[in-house]
């Protein structure tokens, strides 16, 4: 059976040219960038090459470039290694609700060490308001951390407001941006943040590829102790064909960033619009327009999640949801909850995030084969049974 | 894949998935805070579960288990049926994950809800002062149910009211758990130790 691929969220494909880049970097090219001799020489210069094209992407600087092995530690590196790093001036951070795990949960790690949080809330389409970033500051405060795009729901948040009023009262910004870079233009210099999170998986690089930008100038923390690697602030040998590869994916992404987000949000909007159409009582979930080019995010009502994920999985569709059985931990999401959606409606989720190969006919096949489960599921669900009968009356 | 062949033969064919206009007893459990809910419907002849119905509204394993837990029952005598527990389920199903397991308790619970749903309507035919047509609400929809005694809490309790354990909420999943326990029982997660 034919896979068709709709959980970029998730990661994506490696472009073939990524591939190719990388191959000779595990044997041919094996050396390690730090040696001396031209077998280490040859990798520290393309370990170079790639820091290059990575920065560019951002329009960032090289030397402002720090690789880690996955968005998550990118944004630990971030909150923790900023916090700590200008704890004599305060002890207060801002996030908002929305914030993916590695931020919230790096936030506890430092509530221990005496941080204090605050979170700002979201809008029903879970968009902060950065007037309440502005009115959460303290003295105390020296670092706000909001995400540029949300994965869950796909929502682009405010964030050149945001780095407005921090700039005005000198604070560092932070921006977990892993779902955004790659996929839309993404300008350091013009959104006006300090630090940035990003990750290679996202515009189809490899896994364990991610970086984070600090800006020049600015202090933070080693993450890890070690020796010189990544300026000394992130010890340990380097990750060469990933870095390799997230370079050459970047290059790609500068390229084809216009037209793939054009294409995909085309795509994108077709099946915002369709989906309701066939399938009644499902809403959108997210911004309408603020949102990712990829992303198209539901809750179709009386059926949960996982049950719509595994019937889509087995006619060959791969998609994500935010119900409490499909996560692991089996909570619901809290950026559902966040935006005011009721723990019923959280449960019956169901994203779709479309990749570069996606065609109008994985669109037109994804709404041939949906309704059918959709009619199934309801029939066997005491939830849509009861509204039913409530509608009877 | 995450389940068991037979979890998903169960998934994608529930067997005796419905509702019953006239059943002998009707029993509901769970509430889609929790993440899933079951409505199971028994009729019963000469003190033999002769069908049963059910609706979930729930992940792959909450369907499994229904169906499961539908097949088993039916034939059974009351007294066989009550005996159906959530460990022979999941056993019957070939296993479940372990973060899953909390679903198969809805299953045995559901139909044993039923079953006394049956029995009191039994009891009210034979003295007609009371005659509860309807099935009980026995579970509050704004409330997840104790894991340890299966009795109704107000979200999250200090204590148990039915069976007085102590209860904390589960650093990982936030359902109730015991306060002295160090795994969760509805996600397996291991407390960190203060």
């Amino acid at each position: 059976m034919k896979r068709i691929y709709l959980d970029h969220i998730a990661g994506t494909p490696l472009h073939p040219e990524v591939i190719e880049t990388m191959l000779p970097f595990f044997h041919e090219k094996f050396g390690n960038p730090q040696s001396l001799h031209s077998d280490g020489q040859q990798a520290s210069e393309a370990i170079q090459e790639a820091r290059e094209k990575v920065a560019q992407l951002i329009n960032a600087e090289s030397s402002e470039i720090f690789f880690t092995s996955s968005g998550s530690e990118a944004n630990n590196f971030a909150l923790k290694g900023l916090a700590l790093a200008h704890q004599k001036q305060g002890k207060h951070i801002i996030l908002s609700l929305v914030e993916h795990q590695s931020i919230l949960n790096a936030a506890k790690f430092l509530e221990k060490l005496g941080f204090t949080f605050s979170h700002i809330p979201v809008d029903k389409f879970g968009m902060i308001d950065p007037e309440d970033v502005r009115k959460a500051l303290t003295q105390e405060t020296i670092l706000v951390s909001i995400m540029l795009a949300n994965g869950e729901v796909g929502t682009i948040e405010p964030l050149a407001e945001v780095a407005e009023i921090c700039r005005s009262r000198d604070i560092l910004l932070h921006s977990d941006a892993v779902d955004a870079v790659g996929n839309m233009p993404v300008d350091v210099k013009a959104l006006g943040v300090d630090a940035l999170s990003f990750a290679g998986n996202q515009f189809y690089g490899p896994k364990g590829s991610a970086a984070l930008f600090i800006k020049k100038g600015k202090r933070i923390l080693p993450f890890i102790d070690g020796g010189i690697q990544e300026g000394g602030r992130r010890a340990g040998t380097e990750d060469v064909p990933a870095i390799v590869g997230m370079g050459k994916a970047a290059e790609i992404a500068m390229q084809n960033m216009a037209s793939r987000a054009e294409r995909m949000k085309d795509l994108r909007d077709s099946l915002i619009k369709r989906l309701p159409e066939s399938i009644e009582h499902t809403i959108l979930t997210g911004h309408p327009i603020q949102r990712l080019p990829y992303h198209a995010s539901f809750c179709v009502e009386f059926v949960e999640g996982e049950s719509m994920l595994l019937n889509l999985d087995m006619q060959g569709i791969a998609s994500a949801s935010g119900s409490s059985c499909t996560s692991r931990a089996l909570k619901a999401s809290h950026v559902l909850l966040a935006m005011g959606i009721d723990h019923a409606l959280a449960q019956s989720s169901l994203v779709f995030s479309l990749i570069d190969s996606t065609t109008p006919e994985d669109i037109d096949y994804l709404l041939q084969v949906f309704p059918p489960i959709i009619e199934r599921l309801r029939k066997m669900s005491p939830l849509y049974t009861q509204y039913l009968e409530e509608k009877e009356k | 894949m995450i389940y068991s062949d037979k979890v998903m033969d169960h998934f994608q064919n529930p067997r005796n998935v419905g509702t019953m206009e006239d059943s002998d007893g009707m029993g509901q459990v769970g509430n889609p805070v929790c993440g899933d809910m079951m409505a199971f419907y028994i009729k019963v002849k000469d003190n033999r579960i002769a069908d049963v119905k059910f609706q979930t509204f729930g992940c792959g394993a909450a369907i499994a288990v229904s169906s499961m837990v539908s097949e088993m029952a039916i034939g059974k005598t009351i007294e066989e049926a009550l005996r159906i527990t959530n460990e022979s389920v999941a056993e019957e199903l070939g296993g479940l994950p372990k973060n899953k397991m909390h679903c198969s308790n809805l299953g045995a619970d559901a139909l044993h809800k039923a079953i006394e749903n049956y029995q009191e309507r039994q009891k009210a035919a034979e003295s007609p002062a009371s005659s509860p047509e309807k099935p009980e609400e026995t579970e509050d929809n704004d409330s997840c149910a104790c894991p340890y005694c299966e009795g109704p809490i107000e979200g999250l309790e200090k204590t148990c009211q039915s069976c007085h354990v102590e209860l904390e909420e589960c650093p990982e999943c936030h359902k109730p758990m015991n306060k002295k326990e160090d795994d969760c029982p509805h996600c397996g997660a291991t407390k960190p130790r203060v």
